[in-house]
């Protein structure tokens, strides 16, 4: 609007630089990212699969299916099958309870899911050390107990479990948000119960965004390093992950096979970008109609 | 159904929303609760509904205290401002939705359910768009989609919030009469908010006009409008001429003119405003009378069949509106910047 009144109002027109020389100067700054992006994502993901396979298939499929390799997997698989679920309730109830009702305290427990993602996931882990190590706060009773939880299993699900915290819930209260509560006051006056409520309304809404916050819990539930590395303790074939694995493989310069087992986590990531971009596009054709809904 | 409201008063926050509100609405009535935002006439439809309970008070359906029923156990039909319809689901679906959340054994079978959704869909004339989604329909379809939806479960009340408030001109006057001519036909009690006094004054039997929380009047259309209990009222139904005077023994004088208000003959010398519509001028060429000011032609608008003029006052300046025929206008031979007299053929004063 303003740019089409100000040549009326007498304000003069910027100087405009000819269209040859903004072409030129486009296609110089595109090429400057396209070079940016081959050097720092494009050509380390090739690498790892050209270093993965630099020995020949056999050897690859040797390095991720040794029992530690495959321990590790196993380890990594049953980690993420608790933590995703836990995770995926809490976001749903927590996203449901923040976005729908009003009640005080509510700013502060948005802040406080946030707080995963603010701090290092080193100190994540190390305060499952502080609470459940053996010199920890409640070590004493787990020894009685005869309860391992830190450098065993549990520990990893529960450090996973905190740093994976956040996604689900971040990406569905501003949605919900954004959604309001309308329809759901309608099923009500409809006579609908709350569990009709939500899972023919609510859930309808939210699924794309739900399928979101799952996948990006999911990479990073599978992905975790730091929190699950302070609480593991490395113990080969018992608690190793894929990525602590990764990790042991390379200290002992075998990069072949270290290369091998990251290649199955980039995979994954790879899966993820597809079926994230998949959803985003979804997400945005079902708020499309929303907004025609609206408007 | 009968619905009493008793001494209901709601608070948000610091915000008085309602404040001891008192409502009879007999059977079959169609209400209008009429206000400008911010009033509570939304809260008071909501705390009927059961969407919203009050901080005190009572509201009764027939002699049944429902102040703490829940919203599904009033039996109320809800139609929201933006149609509220679920985005995801058909035509077909949202008005059949109230049908199928029904316990296994009151609910009606999907072949009953087939049958109730064809009739609903006949009486709001959307047949054969059952399988169209909310985002393929236009605004007017839409709301009459919420309104089928809200009668499929067969209410005793329906309420609505500003159902024509997002629609355009035409749309909404077709609406209207259609949903006159709907409660003409179901005799359900009806509560509809809106802003706009010319829905309110078109549509109900009664209208409730509401301000800061309270209730202003109460009233057939005739009744509020012909009669205001207040300036407020006045005020809010149709624009007004505001004239600032002050009563004693029985007259007003405002400004120049002088006029009767035997109502107030008590009162001694104290502060009163007037009001004058715009349609209620008598306008002549000449001087007739003492009440006669002397004005003269700003603008002239021509709005449909009328003539709407801003004139100025000679004696204060002081802009005032008046309304006359457009065959009055010509009568009278009128023109811009042209001195003219009027005087107020219907003129009411509040003491204030």
């Amino acid at each position: 609007m303003k740019s089409s009144v100000a040549p009326s109002e007498g304000i003069p027109l910027q100087k405009t630089i000819p269209i040859k020389q903004t072409k030129r100067f486009r296609w110089l700054l595109i090429s400057l990212v396209f070079l940016f992006l081959s050097l720092f994502l494009l050509i380390p993901l090739v690498a790892i699969f050209v270093e993965a396979f630099s020995q020949g298939l056999d050897v690859y499929f040797e390095a991720i299916t040794e029992p530690y390799a495959a321990s590790a997997i196993q380890l990594t698989l049953l980690v993420a099958a608790i933590a995703v679920p836990l995770n995926l309730l809490f976001g749903v109830v927590a996203s449901w309870c923040l976005a729908k009702f009003d009640f005080p305290g509510k700013n502060f427990i948005i802040t406080l899911i946030d707080l995963p993602f603010a701090i290092s996931p080193v100190i994540s882990g190390l305060i499952f050390v502080l609470l459940f190590g053996t010199q920890g706060l409640l070590g004493d009773w787990l020894i009685a107990h005869n309860l391992r939880i830190v450098f065993a299993v549990p520990g990893i699900v529960l450090a996973t479990v905190f740093v994976t915290f956040p996604f689900v819930a971040r990406e569905l209260i501003p949605l919900m948000q954004s959604q309001g509560i309308q329809e759901e006051e309608a099923a009500t006056s409809l006579g609908a119960n709350g569990w009709q409520v939500f899972f023919r309304i609510t859930l309808p809404n939210i699924k794309w965004g739900l399928l979101y916050g799952v996948i990006l819990c999911n990479a990073r539930a599978m992905g975790e390093f730091g929190a699950v590395s302070v609480v593991s303790g490395h113990i080969r074939g018992e608690t190793n992950t894929i990525p602590l694995h990764v990790e042991t493989l390379y200290n002992e310069y075998n990069f072949t096979a270290a290369f091998a087992v990251a290649s199955l986590l980039t995979l994954l990531a790879l899966i993820t970008l597809i079926v994230k971009g998949f959803v985003e596009w979804k997400t945005k054709q079902s708020e499309n109609e929303s907004q025609s809904e609206i408007g | 159904m009968s619905i009493e409201v008793k001494n209901v008063s709601k608070k948000f926050g610091t915000f008085q929303a309602l404040h001891n509100v008192n409502l009879k609405i007999n059977s079959g009535e169609l209400i209008a609760l009429l206000g400008p935002s911010g009033s509570g006439k939304t809260t008071l439809l909501r705390i009927i509904a059961g969407l919203e309970s009050p901080d005190s008070g009572q509201i009764y359906f027939d002699d049944r205290d429902v102040t703490f029923y829940p919203v599904q156990a009033r039996g109320v039909g809800f139609v929201f401002q933006h149609y509220a319809l679920f985005r995801h689901m058909t035509v077909f679906d949202n008005i059949s939705f109230g049908l199928r959340v029904r316990p296994r054994n009151k609910r009606p079978s999907p072949t009953e359910i087939k049958e109730r959704v064809q009739e609903l869909l006949q009486l709001v004339q959307l047949e054969g768009l059952a399988g169209r989604y909310p985002s393929q329909l236009s605004g007017g379809q839409r709301q009459r989609v919420s309104l089928a939806r809200a009668l499929a479960v067969q209410p005793q009340v329906l309420l609505l919030d500003e159902p024509f408030g997002a629609l355009d001109t035409k749309v909404r006057r077709e609406l209207r009469r259609w949903l006159r001519r709907l409660h003409d036909e179901l005799q359900i009690t009806t509560i509809f908010v809106t802003h706009d006094q010319e829905e309110a004054l078109e549509l109900a039997n009664r209208i409730v006009i509401m301000n800061h929380g309270q209730i202003e009047q109460e009233g057939t259309p005739e009744e509020v409008y012909d009669h205001p209990a207040n300036p407020f009222v006045f005020d809010f139904l149709g624009s007004v001429n505001i004239f600032r005077g002050r009563v004693s023994h029985g007259k007003a004088t405002l400004g120049a003119i002088e006029i009767h208000a035997p109502e107030y003959a008590d009162r001694k010398d104290s502060p009163a405003v007037a009001y004058v519509r715009p349609h209620e001028w008598v306008i002549d060429r000449n001087k007739t009378d003492d009440t006669s000011m002397e004005v003269v032609i700003r603008y002239a608008h021509p709005v449909g069949p009328t003539i709407r003029l801003e004139v100025e006052r000679l004696d204060e300046e002081e802009i005032l509106e008046v309304e006359l025929t457009k065959e009055r206008f010509h009568e009278l031979d009128l023109s811009v910047s042209q001195r003219i007299f009027i005087k107020p053929r219907n003129i009411r004063v509040f003491p204030i």
